[in-house]
């Protein structure tokens, strides 16, 4: 595990990585430029699908994020507990048997907000993703993908023993 | 200290497996303290990964993004040596930023 530490520079290069930092806050300010911030590396707030991520229901949530609606696929994985005895931290793995994949979405439909987590995937980057979530309680968890501009889920129902949202 | 990342890249096979965990509280905005008190959202937005200053993953996430998030994903191509960087921002305008050498 290689590891920074922000508090310490330790190595010119470290020097170098908090400079190109400082350019990337700086051109978050600027209005969205995408090359200029991409270049130094550095994640933008500007781009940030802040709507999609205020929904409360499943229609919603997709109409911000796609602006339309999925089909059922068995393409589409995802891997899930069946049972979280701890809510606050649920591990989802999803994946994808589908050409052309640019964005894949998990959505925790009884949560307060219903999206849960958004990646956009470049060419060339497997559409594996393992993270972790929280469950406010047992839920449906719905995972959709967008390939060659159609959209396509699956869902899985997880019990929740012990919320994580509360 | 407070803005930790750790990234593990490991290429093998003509792809690249990379791990990260993030520090960092992913407050939701719904738990109360021990006062009471609703401890105020204070989540990662986005995420962005590249390997020699070329987006490999953005991700965005919510406050539904477990606290001390995990993350990992693979991309094709990548050899032993190259440049992996981490960034975040946060709802709060907070970031951080690191590299990592692949494996």
């Amino acid at each position: 595990m290689k590891h920074a530490d922000q508090s310490k520079p330790r190595s010119p290069r470290r020097r170098e990585v908090l400079a190109g930092a400082a350019a990337g806050t700086a051109a978050m300010l600027i209005p969205p430029v995408a090359s200029a911030a991409s270049d130094a590396g550095a994640a933008q707030a500007s781009i940030y699908p802040a709507r999609a991520f205020a929904q409360t229901s499943e229609a919603a949530a997709l109409q911000a994020m796609f602006g339309k609606t999925p089909a059922h696929s068995s393409e589409v994985r995802m891997s899930a507990p069946d049972i979280a005895e701890n809510g606050a931290v649920v591990p989802v793995a999803v994946d994808a048997n589908l050409p052309d994949v640019t964005t894949i979405a998990i959505m925790a439909i009884d949560n307060p907000f219903t999206m849960a987590a958004a990646y956009k995937i470049p060419a060339g980057t497997s559409t594996a993703i393992s993270s972790r979530i929280k469950l406010a309680k047992t839920t449906k968890v719905v995972t959709v993908v967008e390939s060659a501009g159609k959209l396509y889920s699956t869902s899985k129902q997880v019990k929740v023993t012990l919320g994580g949202c509360g | 200290m407070a803005h930790q990342i750790l990234v593990h890249a490991m290429a093998a096979g003509g792809s690249t497996t990379v791990e990260a965990l993030v520090k960092h509280p992913m407050d939701s905005g719904f738990v109360k303290d021990k006062a009471g008190k609703l401890i105020p959202p204070h989540y990662i937005e986005v995420i962005e990964f590249t390997h020699n200053g070329k987006v490999v993953l953005t991700g965005f996430w919510g406050p539904a993004v477990s606290k001390n998030p995990f993350i990992k994903f693979a991309f094709k191509g990548g050899k032993s040596g190259d440049s992996i960087g981490v960034s975040w921002v946060d709802n709060k305008g907070e970031t951080a930023s690191t590299t990592a050498k692949i494996m």
